[in-house]
Formats: structure tokens, sequence, C-alpha cells
């Protein structure tokens, strides 16, 4: 009896299945980016330059004040008062919260400080107030 | 003699560099607009101590962005140096920062970037002066 020796492997990575796992990681990459869900109102951040980044982006939500006073939260203008229910809410939902507080650099810091009061009523103590990169000294 | 070479395939050969040239697109288009700011946790409701004068140091922001600390006008960007050389002094003051109501919120911002500059981790907001 005759034993053919069979070496037979072929010395090639199989390309066929390549699409697939691109297209795996395209969709993945689709999938995790977080668009952003609301356009607010018009500010003009203030400058600093200690900053830090806000890491999850899922546990934040944003507070948007303009430089006349309006006070929007998820595209919806909100009266001063009601602040602490609305955050509230938020702050059941997801214990986690952070509030960004994007203020207009013009707008008065009465209005801020209701609004630290408003926050502290609704127990959403982490805060962070959105800023620009001021250029250097 | 017929020649039957007419595969009815597409070839796929490329299919992975197009989808690869999607991904690239996608990841250069999507514009991750990070969050940046000023990170300040707020003192919960109902909390009030009582704190010994000598451990405070005051900061006032009046309407026209001018700042007092310890009752001396000081510019903003000496802040961080006055600051840092109160704290060496004693290291359990707390900053107060009080502002006036039609103050902008970016003297604020400044006043509190140069407390973080500083390192400063005792940060108390006060009610705004009416």
């Amino acid at each position: 009896m005759k034993f053919s020796s069979k070496t037979k492997a072929s010395g090639e990575i199989p390309t066929a299945s390549m699409p697939d796992i691109i297209f795996m990681l395209l969709i993945f990459f689709m999938v995790t980016t977080v668009l952003r869900e609301y356009e607010g109102l018009n500010v003009f951040l203030p400058q600093a330059r200690k900053i830090e980044r806000l890491d999850s982006k899922r546990h934040v939500s944003h507070i948007f004040v303009s430089k006349d006073g309006m006070i929007s939260i998820d595209d919806k203008i909100v009266a001063i008062d009601n602040v602490k229910h609305v955050m509230y809410d938020k702050r059941v939902a997801d214990p986690q919260l952070t509030v960004s507080l994007k203020a207009d650099r013009e707008a008065s810091m009465g209005l801020i400080g209701d609004m630290h009061n408003q926050l502290r009523e609704a127990d959403a103590l982490k805060v962070n107030y959105s800023s620009k990169v001021a250029p250097p000294l | 003699m017929k020649k039957r070479i007419r595969a009815g395939e597409i070839p796929t050969a490329s299919m992975a560099d197009i989808a690869f040239l999607l991904l690239i697109f996608f990841l250069v288009t999507t514009t991750i607009d990070t969050d940046k700011g000023l990170g300040l946790v707020l003192p919960p409701k109902g909390e009030e101590k009582e704190i010994p004068k000598r451990n405070i140091s005051n900061l006032l922001i009046n309407a026209r962005g001018d700042v007092l600390l310890d009752k001396q006008p000081i510019q903003i960007r000496d802040i961080r140096q006055v600051v840092m050389e109160k704290m060496a002094a004693n290291d359990k003051l707390i900053f107060s920062v009080k502002t006036h109501a039609k103050a902008k919120y970016q003297a604020y911002i400044s006043v509190l970037d140069q407390l973080k500059m500083a390192n400063a981790t005792r940060i108390s907001i006060a009610e705004t002066e009416k």
C-alpha cells in the first residue's frame, strides 16, 4: 500500500471573511458612538485653563443658560423654579448624574446662584461648568 | 472550441478595502465633542457647618468683575499665587467665593479656575449678594 504524502497546507490566510470582520468593526463603532442629542441654546462658553474632561457621556445631563437668562433642559425651556423638579426626576433615573452647566459667559451670577440652589434641592450635586480652553498667558 | 471563462462572480478581494474605507470615513467624520469644564461638587441641602473664622478666606466678586481677597483688591491672574501662599500657611483654609448677583459668569469661572490651578480643594460657593 502506498501512502501519498499529503502536504497540501496552503500558506495563505483566508481573506474571504475579512469584509465581515471589518463590517462588524464598523457596526460596533456606529453603535457605540453617541451622537449629540440636544442642540440647546446658543451660548458662548466661558474660558478656563484648569479643565477636566467629563468621562462618561451617558451620565451627563446638559443645562443651557443663555445670556438673557433663558434655561433649557433637553430642548425645552424651563423656568428657574422648575429646574429642581426636572433635575430631580433625572437624578432618580440616574444616580450617577453629572450636570454639565453650559452657561453663557455673560450670564448673570444671580441666576447661576439660583441654579446652584435648585440643583442642591434636586440633590444633583455633581456639576461641571462647561468651558472652553483659554489661550495660554 | 468554446471558451467558458465567464465566471458569474463578483470579485470579493477588494471588499475588505471598501469596508475599511467606510470604517475610516466614519471614524474621521465622527466628532467626539467631549465635554470639558470645571468640576465642582455642591454641598448637600441642609448641611451647614460652623467654621472658625480663621479658616475661611473670602473671595468677593463685584458686578464689575473686580475681586477682593480677604479685603484686599486683587487681579484675577494673581489669585493663584496668593491662594497657594495662603494654603501653605494654613492647610485647613476654605475659600468662600461670593459673587454679586449682577456679576458676569465669566468672572466667577475665572476665579474658580484660579482656585483650581492653585489646587485648592476646599471651595465653598456662598449665596449671591443681591
